[in-house]
């Protein structure tokens, strides 16, 4: 069997959850490797151990990884494949069911664990309940959440590198422009350590105060539905069941009352510290050590403590 | 231009869903139902826009079962126009609701869909990309700016490292995303009026759907719980324990 993953990428770089979409494929049998776009990311997917090929769509319409496009191509490639696989990232979610839809196949989103080639893990109703489904779908589609599997690693391989003609493109897109936001920071959902706030930190400019504890840790920082509602930190920094799902080795959770939203997002840390001021705050009840009290005196004494 | 809005009937969000006992699924008999959150948010800006003079006529639709006939009227309330109801199964996937809103287009010929993002039950997230895809139409997945104007319309979307802009041709599919706008509270009069409202009432057979599941649930379990830990007096006991007890420091 040979699975086609699509490789999502930004800036030149392949997503950490793209590679651990590698991981999840190789389980199923051979792994093939499709890269829109970029050149050099192209260059970078050979690297990859356990890749067997990789196939690139350098034509400029695939240049933005839009869907319509690109939801063409990977059907018009899917003959030669038993499985087509992405991360569960902006760009999978937004291309693989489209795909799937043209293919006439049910996708399988955010799996976390593969028990064979026709059943799959994944969690419904935010993480609350755990679906083990089976497809009876000829190929499968699917995504795979990057917390769930290791990434595969970045260098050891020498896959060859195959230029795929483009598909018809259905022309009824445009790309306008991408608003990132520059961060030195490492990335949220692969971060070692994770320090997020929530509506406790009360204004864009005291979210800050999570900033010189965040250098310490070499931690992304994270944050509530309120928290990006309110406007304290852009929509990229939510975590949740509809924002980025984390999984570190320490989540700090400052201000957050631990909705089952919230949860869904970084229930899976290995080690969570909350500091609430509120002793009932139903995050308390996932977290392995907890303060009450006012995080405004915590933080700053804590970013001291690790001096 | 007609705006067609598909509302889904889901455990309401404030519920901490159970699981079943037999393994079976997640219980929903006796459980206070709502509709979807993002889908408040879709018939939300589809009201808008018809109030700002660029869509004409909202009509809403829900695949389900018969009850799924209060979110319909939950959503003429907030203010859409008129409602169609296709019974089918209760969560009905994906591909089958995608087939069945095709069908809708060939009757009600819309000029855009906006559906919620994801349905907070099965959070498949895959609903409207493949309507766009059955269609061939333009995808603006995960909105959080819908702006309509000269036969285009253009999208700021919620992506991974910040936001995207793409501008897409009418006739398309938008998903609405938690920031796209916050959605009213239907008023009593407006509920009264919405009884009034007209609401079709169809069979996905009907509509020469095969509605038949591809995925076929084998268990549905409890995911393993946390255990709470313990709560330290200071700083200084939380900072010994994170560096000799945990290890993560
Ligand atoms: C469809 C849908 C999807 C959603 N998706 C997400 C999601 O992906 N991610 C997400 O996070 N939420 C999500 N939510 C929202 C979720 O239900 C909660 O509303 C949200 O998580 C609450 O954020 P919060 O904990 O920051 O705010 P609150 O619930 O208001 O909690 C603030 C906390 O801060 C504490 N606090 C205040 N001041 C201080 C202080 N000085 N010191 C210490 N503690 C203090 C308070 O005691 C309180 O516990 C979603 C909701 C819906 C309906
Ligand atoms: N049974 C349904 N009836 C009406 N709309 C639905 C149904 N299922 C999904 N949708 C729409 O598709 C969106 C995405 O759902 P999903 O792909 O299931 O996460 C929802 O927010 C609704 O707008």
């Amino acid at each position: 069997m040979t699975a086609l993953v699509l490789l999502d990428h930004e800036e030149g770089r392949i997503r950490k959850s793209a590679l651990s979409a590698v991981t999840a494929a190789s389980q199923l049998g051979d792994v093939h490797v499709l890269v829109a776009g970029d050149a050099a990311v192209a260059q970078a997917a050979a690297a990859i151990p356990g890749v067997a090929k990789v196939l690139h769509a350098a034509d400029a319409q695939y240049a933005h990884e839009l869907a319509e496009p690109l939801a063409a191509l990977i059907v018009s490639l899917a003959g030669g494949y038993d499985q087509i696989v992405a991360a569960a990232s902006a760009v999978g979610k937004n291309v693989l069911p489209r795909a799937a839809a043209l293919l006439d196949v049910q996708p399988i989103p955010e799996v976390v664990s593969i028990v064979d080639a026709e059943t799959f893990v994944r969690p419904i109703y935010a993480g609350n309940a755990l679906a083990t489904v089976r497809s009876s779908d000829a190929k499968k589609v699917l995504t795979v959440r990057g917390s769930a599997f290791d990434a595969a690693p970045a260098e050891g391989g020498s896959a060859p590198i195959e230029t795929v003609a483009p598909a018809t493109n259905p022309n009824v897109s445009e790309f306008v422009a991408v608003h990132l936001s520059d961060s030195e920071r490492p990335e949220l959902e692969s971060a070692r350590v994770v320090v997020s706030g929530g509506r406790g930190l009360q204004s864009e400019e005291k979210f800050h105060i999570l900033e010189p504890l965040a250098d310490k840790l070499g931690a992304a920082i994270g944050a509530s539905r309120a928290a990006v509602d309110s406007g304290f930190v852009p929509n990229e920094f939510q975590v949740g069941q509809t924002g980025k799902i984390v999984a570190p080795e320490l989540y700090l959770a400052f201000g957050i009352s631990g909705a089952i939203q919230h949860l869904a997002g970084m229930k899976d840390s290995r080690v969570i510290v909350a500091v609430n001021k509120d002793p009932e705050a139903p995050i308390f009840q996932v977290a392995d050590y907890g303060i009450v009290g006012d995080l405004f005196e915590i933080v700053p004494a804590l970013t001291e403590a690790l001096n | 231009m007609k705006i067609v809005v598909p509302v889904k009937r889901v455990v309401d969000y404030n519920i901490k869903p159970r699981v079943k006992a037999d393994g079976s699924g997640v219980e929903t008999t006796g459980v206070k139902m709502s509709m979807n959150p993002f889908d408040e948010i879709a018939v939300e800006e589809a009201v808008r826009l018809k109030e700002k003079g660029v869509a004409s006529e909202v009509v809403v639709v829900s695949i389900g079962v018969q009850q799924a006939q209060d979110t319909l009227r939950t959503a003429m309330a907030m203010g859409a126009d008129r409602a169609i109801l296709v019974l089918s199964e209760e969560s009905p996937e994906p591909l089958a609701v995608a087939k069945v809103l095709k069908a809708i287009n060939e009757k009600e010929q819309p000029g855009l869909f906006i559906l919620g993002k994801q349905a907070i039950d099965d959070d498949m997230n895959a609903t409207g990309q493949m309507l766009a895809g059955l269609l061939g139409w333009g995808q603006g997945t995960f909105a959080g700016k819908v702006e309509v104007a000269d036969g285009r319309v253009k999208v700021s979307r919620e992506i991974d490292g910040g936001t995207e802009d793409v501008s897409l041709a009418l006739p398309a599919v938008v998903t609405a995303d938690l920031r796209l706008n916050e959605p009213r509270y239907a008023s009593l009069p407006n509920i009264m009026k919405a009884r009034k409202k007209p609401t079709e009432t169809l069979k996905a057979e009907d509509l020469g759907v095969d509605m038949t599941r591809r995925l076929t649930v084998v268990s549905v379990a409890e995911p393993q719980q946390r255990q709470a830990g313990v709560k330290v007096g200071s700083v200084g006991e939380l900072v010994e324990k994170l560096r000799n007890e945990a290890k993560v420091i």
